[in-house]
């Protein structure tokens, strides 16, 4: 086998395995992802027999001998192939999303979820009362949390989207396609999961130097799941009088960082209050663990450009391990 | 100038079609951008917006249907004909008759296509 085959089979197999996992639209788990991939199916098969039979069609033109065919039977095909057909190709394609567009968007039976894309993050808070709409901000309030989104399955969740900084787009390739946050206007994505899983989401507009980093994990639980989830995150963090937590106080960190139930109750970063509960740190960047933890407080910026976080890598060493442990014990 | 007794064509009545086409289309936009743009309130129903671009729709599909008709009867006189290679008066007429012809089928096409929307959605969602 030559190097160029196999090189091209092996990248091949390297897309082919794109096709499942927890961040791509082939692996719908969600009714509007489930409705988009069948579109796209519909859409790729179409599209590859109308490529067949042009292609097929301009190999008989230069190869064949199309002069035996009359000048009336080249313009019925011209009109019945040119014209009619892809005009009534395109109008039933267009009655079909057409028709899926206002069934996806109907109202939600789930709760409400208010998401704020910030740089290079994602603000989350629970229960919340609000609505879509132009010149408005993201409804205050709510169980606050960050980067990781849980949703029951089979509801319909409202997921009320807005911006502090520049616009983003919130993207869970399994459950639903993208919708931006805008920043002075909410935006309204309906999820609607009919599987239970975790699923990665990222940000799909580009919005800075860490763009890339800005990922999230959606979780997708049963309803008793998540009204138990809601209602521990609502609850304040189980607080000892630790020396990480003093730490954590003489260094600062409560100007950006909220832990409810201490005196840190910055709102700059994202709330720490059970940050331990979460999957990941740094928006889907690392796993949830005291040695990623202690990594992002000494050298955030080293881990995420461009982010905002100062890098603490002054403190001594142990001082970090004792603040990244005390975190790490914040369920 | 008169040629062949009938009217003769020239660049405006060749763009007249797309041009029914380009306002509908603008129509269309402002009126619904102007009714869903805020965002606010996406499960009131819009009725009024979708029957006013009702009523421009039946007009501009008459007006393209009457360039359609006149097209196609300007085209047939000399009994139509799609060769245009030639550098001659008639040729020049027939080739713009024919064009009217096919931009104002296709004008038609593009309106119905353009409403399409308000007849399967009945809100701003």
């Amino acid at each position: 086998m030559r190097r160029g085959q196999a090189s091209s089979i092996f990248s091949v197999i390297a897309l082919l395995s794109s096709c499942t996992g927890p961040q791509t639209a082939f692996d719908a788990a969600g009714v509007e992802a489930q409705r988009v991939l069948a579109l796209f199916w519909v859409l790729l098969t179409g599209a590859v027999a109308i490529w067949l039979l042009v292609i097929g069609l301009s190999y008989y033109a230069t190869k064949g001998d199309p002069a035996k065919h009359s000048e009336k039977t080249g313009l019925r095909l011209i009109i019945w192939g040119g014209c009619v057909f892809p005009t009534v190709v395109l109008a039933a394609l267009l009655f079909w999303g057409l028709k899926m567009m206002p069934e996806l968007r109907r109202p939600a039976d789930g709760p409400t979820i208010a998401v704020a894309g910030e740089r290079f993050w994602w603000r989350v808070a629970y229960d919340v009362d609000g609505d879509p709409g132009a010149v408005r901000n993201l409804p205050q309030g709510g169980v606050p949390s960050a980067n990781e989104i849980w949703i029951p399955v089979n509801k319909r969740s409202e997921i009320l989207l807005g911006s502090p900084d520049v616009i983003h787009s919130f993207w869970v390739p399994s459950l639903a396609g993208k919708m931006d946050a805008i920043p002075g206007r909410v935006n309204r994505l309906i999820l609607e999961p009919t599987e239970l899983g975790i699923f990665n989401g990222a940000c799909a507009e580009f919005c800075g130097t860490a763009h890339a980093q800005m990922g999230l994990r959606v979780v997708v639980a049963s309803e008793e799941d998540f009204a138990r989830y809601v209602r521990a995150q609502a609850e304040p963090a189980a607080v000892d009088e630790s020396v990480g937590l003093s730490l954590f106080l003489q260094n600062g960190c409560g100007g950006c960082h909220s832990v409810r139930g201490t005196p840190a109750d910055g709102d700059v970063g994202p709330d720490l209050t059970h940050v331990a509960s979460r999957r990941t740190i740094a928006a889907g960047l690392l796993p949830m663990t005291e040695e990623n933890l202690a990594a992002f407080i000494a050298a955030p910026d080293h881990l995420k450009p461009g982010v905002e976080m100062p890098a603490f890598g002054v403190l001594p060493d142990a001082e970090i391990e004792q603040i990244s442990e005390w975190l790490g014990s914040l369920e | 100038m008169q040629i062949f007794g009938k009217t003769q064509d020239n660049l405006w009545t060749l763009i007249a079609a797309p041009t029914i086409w380009a306002f509908h289309f603008l129509f269309c936009y402002f009126l619904a951008a102007y009714q869903c743009a805020p965002n606010a309130d996406p499960f009131t129903r819009i009725g009024g917006t979708r029957l006013a671009i009702g009523v421009v729709t039946v007009v501009c599909l008459v007006l393209i249907g009457l360039i359609v008709r006149r097209s196609w009867r300007e085209w047939r006189v000399d009994g139509g004909g799609t060769r245009n290679n030639q550098d001659t008066p008639e040729a020049r007429e027939r080739f713009l008759e024919f064009s009217t012809l096919l931009l104002a089928g296709l004008s038609f096409t593009a309106v119905i296509f353009e409403t399409m929307p308000v007849l399967l959605i009945g809100d701003c969602r």
